[in-house]
């Protein structure tokens, strides 16, 4: 369990801090970026727990941007910086180091869905619905109800309104009645989302090192009364388990996760499928050529899935060094744009078709004074896209059975998506010559 | 309206609207007194201004009073009474939102004079018809006991927690099973309490029922307050833990990570009493899925998940075995998540996957991060000392490696490649012209050291052995001791080797090294071969050029004792750390007075030699793990048996090795409170193993093996004589 929780700013200094224990004094939050710096300028490893005088410090960096897109941007190595909160927990016996981080990440993401962004700003601003949460959210140590949806019930930025008496709703103790009675929709429609992120890392040599299909099916549903609801999909296991034989094509799941009312029928849960073989998404070659004072790229892209699939809003990053310029740009299709604060330039095309290949070039110079020094960055190509109505695993939703008493039809609505996932790269060659990348 | 001086500044300002006769005007001046709080003004002054806006209809309002209560409650003891009314009221208030809120704060306050009136009202709200009420009440049982635990027994509070076990609804279980253990953890650990003393939370074959039904109808939180105590069930027959266990296990599935974790404990708990064979290879299969997801969450929390991976591992190597993918480094892992997954891609690797493990990690090894870069290039050197058959491959990688030619790289990958060397002796030596060719560009003690070691073993098959060390030779006294160190035993073993050619430099070495050296430990090496050499080269020979025998790389990190203790704590610090709760917690509250008490317990006695021998056993893994990254940091401790280490079969010097080891183990038994009795007793088994398995790592050349049965040893008798002069010297 945790004794105190705080959120820093990038001094070190917290913002908003809650004691939940009283044996760990809140004087011990101010030590916590000078022993960071220590261990910095010994050469130590910073890692989420240490443990310092009898203390255990466990923190987490919340950040606002869709983590890791642009790996390029990225500072050199993990140095510690705090341009975003970081949100901190001590504790002083051998506590649950999972269940603490898991909960700071938790907070920060109610506080996120509370206030859109986490910055110190917001959290000045708000400081007294922060309290609240985490009054609420943390008692003695242990977490108690981390669900945003069933907080804002409860714990409002309009509280004052005082005709209203606000309750506990039920779902904070019974999570059976997370939904009251009564609900009340003209039109009873239930919208499935099924989005596959694909995450894929390709080898110079054009070779798959390793990829993975994170699927989640998400639920918008507006349904009146007390709606039972069973999602089918086109699962193997559960093929096999019950005997039938698929018409269609039965996929395999490694490992399946639930939103913990799933069970309780109400459904949003994440699916990860993850396997070998190398899927077909989308691909891009690159040809690199470094000449001295100039450097040139030839970057080839090719979608490898069917013809009538298309990829939409495809964004290619291509990583340059730090001090190219006068670039140059030549694209068989879509615009490209030098991005000098991301050390990189972009390819953009609204529409990729199924099967289509194009083709781009790029040129940049180089200061001819080199510093000897600096070690070549080799950040890898990342790729950005969707592809709607196509499903990279081949998952289907099978049917979506909806039984309420009073007996009403519901439309169910389901739409496919695959885009990538946070981690869809190819490394680039080492040698300075020239090394094509394979399509994948 | 209270007059205190100053009647001017923020405070005065704030004083004056909170005594305001309008409520929206008093409301904005509460929060301005919480803002001049949350940015660390004092503010305490305003307490009873504050005091007054506690009775209020405004549920904000109430909140942001009790906020300001219990930041400085503990200031103000005198004036907390005043509080104390309207709590009480408010534990009656219709609202169970209003209810459970003061009982709540009642708790947090930690004011002596309002604890005697909080059990009544506490009382009444454990019985409270509103379950939201209840589970609050449960934990306030668990702070009243960690303020004045004897209320909480003469209220018999504790008897009420037990029947609340059976309470209708999960979540009010799932806290009072917190606040029994959060009671049960502080119980144990007070000093009066005696190991007769089963403690306060005893989980018997029926709360195990209640926990089990409980445990799939709670929120994710209760189930990992559930799952913590049915890891401290005693299972009563090999039915039960089975019946845990299949019970247990659907809550890997769960999306929250520590959930998954502690399922996993509670798994490898009860797993050790299930011997049905099919039924452990059932639940260590799936294991393995949710592991695996654990990986796509946030960094830190990958970590907290690796780190346990990394213990899962060294029990179970067979949970993961085609998973190594799952662990490649992403570009943007943070280095900490990435030197995680090096150590865990080593520990799967095979003969069967070898070949993406290496090109995996050759890829990094270009990488920009340099610390990154250097522990990649270690990890191809532990491939190769764990798989025979792949170490050619890995030879070649690093060839390849040297071949860049740039500088941290060829360092790490000459040091790796003396630890290649002393596994596989006399296989590389067609490789040793390619490291000669690098020596101007090594400026690392840890490398040249690599090198000359390289350079004194092989010092027959390398003509110019003796140019190659004379460079070290003439530069003896600018090199830091490490380098001088390893300087001095690769010219006695090329002379050794090599007779006729190298009279002029051992003698110049040994000249320097005696004369002109600071390091007592130069000086006394030097002084040790100097008299073999002169004594008795047939025996300078046995010792020096002794048989050592080949490095591995352990399967555990930690004892095996050790090892199942962290099991059984997955997910909490200590599992973490890879380190025994008792090093890192004990002091503060449970002061170290009641530690020490605790350590003449004879369980506590075991305990802290379990953590003394796991301490050592972790530094001696490590240091054959790091492949000599330490060495120059670990010096301190061999350099001054660096002397002795010839002697350590005469039992007179075997006893003053172990008691000049013992000396760092003497601070590892004072974090123990023990005293100072323990120390030699505890000290004498593991010190010379901790002591010599060290030494060993550095490849200095000496007789590493402790094993009595070289033959260096059957000709130590003659010995003797000059070396009762050095005993003389400690």
């Amino acid at each position: 369990m945790a004794s105190l929780i705080a959120i820093l700013d990038l001094k070190g200094k917290a913002l908003i801090q809650r004691s939940y224990r009283d044996d760990v004094p809140a004087s011990y939050v101010e030590r916590f970026l000078p022993l960071i710096l220590d261990f910095e300028e010994e050469g130590q490893q910073v890692t989420p727990c240490f443990s310092s005088h009898g203390i255990n410090y466990l923190h987490i960096r919340h950040s606002n941007l869709y983590r890791n897109f642009f790996p390029h941007e990225n500072k050199k190595r993990d140095c510690f910086n705090f341009s975003n909160p970081l949100v901190l927990a001590l504790s002083k016996r051998n506590s649950n180091a999972a269940e603490i981080i898991i909960f700071l990440h938790r907070l920060t993401q109610v506080l996120v869905e509370y206030f859109k962004e986490l910055e110190e700003e917001s959290i000045r601003d708000n400081f007294v619905i922060i309290y609240e949460l985490m009054d609420e959210m943390m008692d003695f140590g242990y977490p108690q109800t981390t669900e945003s949806k069933i907080l804002q019930e409860y714990i409002t930025q309009e509280s004052h309104k005082l005709e209203i008496q606000v309750r506990p709703p039920m779902a904070v103790t019974n999570a059976v009645s997370w939904r009251t009675e009564g609900i009340r929709y003209r039109k009873n429609e239930v919208f499935l989302d099924v989005v596959e992120s694909v995450n894929m890392l390709v080898n110079a040599n054009g070779n798959v090192v390793r990829s993975e299909i994170l699927g989640a099916v998400k639920m918008k549903c507006y349904l009146s009364g007390m709606p039972e609801l069973r999602l089918g999909l086109n699962d193997k296991v559960m093929f096999e388990s019950t005997g039938r034989t698929a018409r269609g094509k039965a996929i395999e799941m490694e490992d399946v996760k639930f939103h913990q009312c799933v069970r309780l029928s109400r459904f949003e849960n994440d699916r990860t499928i993850s396997f070998i073989p190398p899927p077909t998404a989308n691909s891009n070659s690159s040809v690199e050529s470094h000449k001295g004072s100039r450097v040139e790229y030839m970057v080839k892209v090719k979608a490898q899935f069917k013809r009538r699939s298309s990829a939409n809003n495809v964004e290619i990053y291509v990583p340059v060094p730090d001090d190219a310029d006068s670039p140059k740009f030549r694209a068989s299709t879509g615009s490209v744009q030098y991005a000098p604060d991301k050390s990189a330039f972009v390819w953009k095309i609204k529409q990729l078709g199924g099967s289509r290949e194009f083709l781009m070039r790029a040129h940049f110079g180089l200061p001819s004074v080199k510093n000897e020094a600096d070690v070549e960055k080799r950040a890898p190509i990342t790729v950005k896209f969707e592809i709607p109505y196509f499903t990279v695993s081949g998952i289907q939703v099978r049917y979506l059975k909806i039984v309420e008493k009073s007996g009403y039809q519901a439309l169910p609505w389901v739409r496919y998506i695959t885009q990538n996932g946070d981690d869809y790269s190819l490394r680039t060659a080492l040698e300075k010559g020239s090394a094509p990348i394979m399509p994948m | 309206m209270s007059i205190r001086a100053p009647r001017k500044g923020e405070n005065y300002e704030l004083s004056v609207d909170l005594n305001s006769e309008y409520r929206e005007k008093r409301k904005d001046a509460i929060k301005r007194t919480i803002a001049s709080m949350t940015v660390g003004k004092d503010v305490s002054g305003l307490f009873p201004d504050v005091l007054k806006n506690m009775q209020t209809d405004d549920l904000e309002q109430k909140k942001l009073v009790y906020l300001y209560l219990m930041n400085y409650a503990k200031t103000q003891p005198e004036l907390v009474i005043l509080a104390v009314n309207t709590f009480v009221k408010d534990t009656d208030d219709p609202n169970p939102l209003v209810r459970a809120l003061a009982i709540r704060t009642m708790g947090c306050l930690r004011a002596e004079k309002i604890i005697d009136y909080l059990c009544d009202p506490l009382q009444k709200c454990l019985r409270d018809e509103n379950p939201y009420v209840r589970k609050t009440a449960a934990l306030c049982v668990a702070k009243l006991y960690d303020l004045k635990p004897e209320l909480v027994i003469d209220n018999g509070f504790l008897e009420q927690l037990q029947e609340m076990i059976s309470d209708s609804n999960p979540m009010v279980v799932a806290n009072t099973v917190a606040a029994l253990t959060d009671i049960h953890i502080a119980a144990t650990s007070q000093p009066s309490t005696s190991s007769s003393d089963p403690g306060i939370f005893v989980i018997t074959t029926n709360i195990l029922n209640k926990l089990l039904i409980a445990l799939n109808e709670c929120s994710e939180w209760g189930r990992v307050a559930i799952l913590n105590a049915l890891a401290r069930y005693v299972a009563q027959d090999e039915k039960e833990s089975e019946h845990i266990c299949e019970r247990v296990v659907p809550q890997f599935q769960h999306v929250n990570g520590s959930v998954v974790l502690a399922a996993v404990k509670v798994i490898m708990i009860h797993m050790r009493g299930v011997h049905r064979e099919d039924l452990i290879k059932q639940l260590v299969r799936k294991m393995a899925p949710p592991l695996v997801t654990l990986l796509s969450s946030p960094p830190e929390v990958q970590w907290v998940a690796l780190r346990n991976i990394n213990l899962l591992l060294q029990k179970r190597p067979d949970i993961l075995s085609n998973e190594m993918r799952v662990f490649f480094c992403k570009y943007n892992d943070p280095l900490y998540v990435k030197v995680e997954k090096l150590d865990i891609m080593v520990r799967l690797a095979s003969e069967k996957n070898v070949d993406a493990l290496l090109s995996e990690l050759k890829e990094y090894a270009s990488e920009v991060d340099v610390d990154f870069v250097r522990k990649s290039i270690k990890a191809i050197g532990q491939t190769a000392v764990k798989i025979d058959e792949a170490a050619e491959r890995c030879v070649n990688v690093l060839l390849e490696l040297i071949a860049t030619r740039v500088s941290y790289v060829v360092q790490e990958a000459v040091v790796v490649m003396k630890d290649i060397f002393r596994k596989y002796p006399e296989t590389y030596e067609g490789i040793i012209p390619i490291l000669c060719a690098n020596l101007d560009e090594l400026d690392e003690p840890e490398a040249k050291a690599s090198l000359i070691w390289i350079i004194g073993e092989y010092a027959k098959k390398i003509d110019n052995a003796d140019e190659l060390l004379s460079i070290f030779v003439d530069a003896f006294t600018e090199e830091s001791y490490s380098v001088q160190l390893q300087t001095l035993t690769a010219v006695v073993k090329l002379f050794l080797k090599k007779p006729d050619s190298s009279q002029g430099i051992v003698q110049k070495v040994l000249n320097t090294a005696t004369k002109d050296c600071d390091s007592p430990d130069v000086r006394d090496r030097a002084y040790i071969y100097w008299r073999l050499l002169s004594m008795d080269p047939a025996a300078a020979k046995a010792v020096v050029l002794a048989h050592r025998p080949p490095i591995s790389i352990p399967r555990t990190t930690v004892a095996p004792a050790l090892l199942e203790e962290l099991l059984g704590e997955v997910s909490s610090l200590a599992s973490v750390y890879h380190k025994p709760a008792e090093t890192f917690v004990g002091r503060g509250r449970v002061g170290a007075d009641s530690v020490r008490k605790g350590a003449e317990a004879a369980d506590d006695q075991f305990s802290t030699q379990k953590a003394l021998q796991t301490v050592v056993a972790g530094q001696q893994a490590e240091n054959l793990l790091d492949f000599d990254d330490d060495a120059p940091a670990l010096d301190g401790q061999p350099k001054g048996l660096a002397a002795t280490e010839v002697l350590s079969q005469t039992p007179a010097a075997a006893n003053l090795l172990a008691g000049t080891s013992s000396n760092p183990l003497d601070d590892l038994v004072s974090i123990f409170g023990s005293g100072g009795g323990l120390a030699p007793m505890s000290a004498v088994p593991f010190g010379p193993g901790s002591a010599i398995p060290g030494r060993g790592g550095f490849g200095f050349g000496q007789p590493m093996s402790p094993a009595p049965a070289t033959p260096a040893i059957k000709s130590q008798p003659q010995q003797h004589h000059p070396q009762d002069d050095l005993l003389g010297l400690f």
